[in-house]
């Protein structure tokens, strides 16, 4: 032993080496900056990356769900409301069918009275024309007929009509006596 | 004399060469510089440094240079040691905010691993961790980052409590324990951040070392030669648990700067 530290042999083993220390921070700073600066940073973004697109993935699939279902709903709200539309309009048609219909019986029915009423009165304005006409017909054939078994002709017109309406009225007032005993 | 101190079993020295056991000692630990600057010597545990250094950017640059979705197996084992880290250490000691240190933590715990591991590796055969001048590089880095952010955090006043006081502290007794959280979180904690890891990879090697030499030293025609057997199934067995002592050490470097950091960032004490 005494030997070696004689001969300028191993040192303090606790005695640090300057150009061993210098070394070894060199060759550390060298591991640090290159695992510092490029490597780590990479791993950690890919990293992140991957859980990102693990963990995204799942959202994604999650909310794709939620969409579809969401959708499902939707559809079946629409599909109902339809339906309930639908019958609402056909209720509505029906309705408004026998509302045409109702209407258009009544419009006939008012125009078959219509037709019923100005046919009776034109029968009525015919029968009176008929009666006026027949009237002076009557008038003249019986003033003719008169004349001519008397023999004479009346000269006055006036009197003549006034004997006529009074033998008319006579025979209107008889006529309507023999109608009211018969009822 | 001179012959036993070759270094370890160097020629064929055996038990009944008459001569001594060449018992491996701090000779192991130091190398004949590869080439040397004027006075500055290039030795063997720097080279190791060096590569170490170059398989760890080596590795992570093929595995996380261009990163995929679905990762290659490589990316897979890269993203292993990065979630070890980040979640294992960062987030479980540091919390949120601890993600601004995984680069930090990492770089330390894979460097550390790494040189650690040259301890068993095949013409390495030497962890570079046991030359004290790489943990306290390292320690140092840790202490000032813990310093740092100490200050930085709690400001120049926050900060000095933040290191020497507890809450709560009876009156007569806090010069005491000022004096002593002083020295524990001041001094005592660089210290033995560096001192427990270069003490473990020391002796570790130390060990396997020992006991190759020795098989080597007892294999002779005789009966010596079952303990040369026995010694040489030791250093294989040592060689296994060095490899769990490697990996425990490196974690332990980066679980203790993790404590640290997250230990500065704390509200109160």
């Amino acid at each position: 032993m005494m030997t070696f530290l004689a001969s300028g042999g191993p040192q303090n083993p606790l005695i640090p080496e300057p150009t061993e220390l210098i070394i070894g921070l060199l060759c550390f700073f060298i591991v640090f900056g290159v695992l510092g600066k490029k490597l780590l940073p990479n791993i950690q973004k890919t990293l992140e990356e991957r859980r990102d697109a693990i963990e995204g993935g799942l959202e994604r699939a999650e909310a794709a769900q939620a969409e579809a279902t969401r959708t499902l709903e939707e559809y079946k709200a629409q599909l109902a409301e339809a339906r309930h539309e639908a019958a609402r309009i056909t209720e509505q048609a029906r309705e408004q069918g026998a509302m045409i219909i109702a209407e258009m019986r009544e419009e006939a029915q008012r125009q078959r009275e219509a037709i019923i009423a100005a046919g009776h009165a034109q029968i009525e304005a015919e029968r009176r024309q008929v009666t006026v006409a027949l009237r002076q017909e009557v008038g003249r054939l019986a003033t003719d007929l008169a004349g001519r078994i008397v023999g004479e002709s009346l000269e006055d017109a006036a009197r003549q009509s006034r004997v006529v309406d009074r033998f008319l009225s006579d025979l209107e007032v008889k006529a309507e006596q023999t109608q009211g005993a018969a009822t | 004399m001179s012959a036993h101190t070759l270094p370890l079993a160097e020629g064929g020295c055996h038990i009944n060469a008459n001569c001594g056991f060449p018992a491996p000692g701090l000779n192991s630990f130091d190398f004949k510089p590869i080439f040397s600057i004027g006075s500055i010597d290039f030795t063997k545990p720097m080279l190791l440094a060096v590569i170490c250094m170059l398989i760890v950017v080596g590795f992570f640059w093929t595995a996380f240079a261009k990163p995929k979705l679905i990762p290659g197996k490589l990316q897979l084992v890269g993203e292993i040691g990065y979630n070890f880290i980040a979640r294992g250490i960062a987030r479980e000691v540091i919390g949120k905010k601890g993600d601004k240190y995984i680069p930090f933590l990492m770089s330390i715990f894979f460097f550390v691993w790494i040189m650690n591991i040259m301890s068993i590796i095949p013409l390495a055969q030497f962890p570079a961790t046991s030359r004290f001048a790489f943990p306290v590089a390292l320690a140092a880095l840790v202490w000032i980052t813990y310093m740092f952010l100490t200050f930085k955090t709690h400001g120049l006043k926050g900060g000095v409590k933040n290191l020497v006081w507890l809450d709560g502290l009876p009156k007569p007794i806090a010069p005491l324990i000022v004096l002593l959280e002083f020295i524990q979180n001041v001094i005592t904690r660089p210290f033995t951040l560096a001192v427990r890891l270069w003490a473990n990879m020391f002796a570790g090697h130390m060990l396997i070392v020992m006991f190759s030499v020795a098989a080597w030293y007892l294999l002779t025609p005789s009966f010596m030669a079952a303990i040369a057997g026995g010694s040489f199934i030791l250093s294989v067995a040592m060689t296994a648990f060095e490899l769990l002592i490697q990996f425990l050490q490196a974690y332990i470097f980066t679980l203790l700067a993790s404590i640290y950091i997250s230990g500065a960032l704390e509200e109160g004490h």
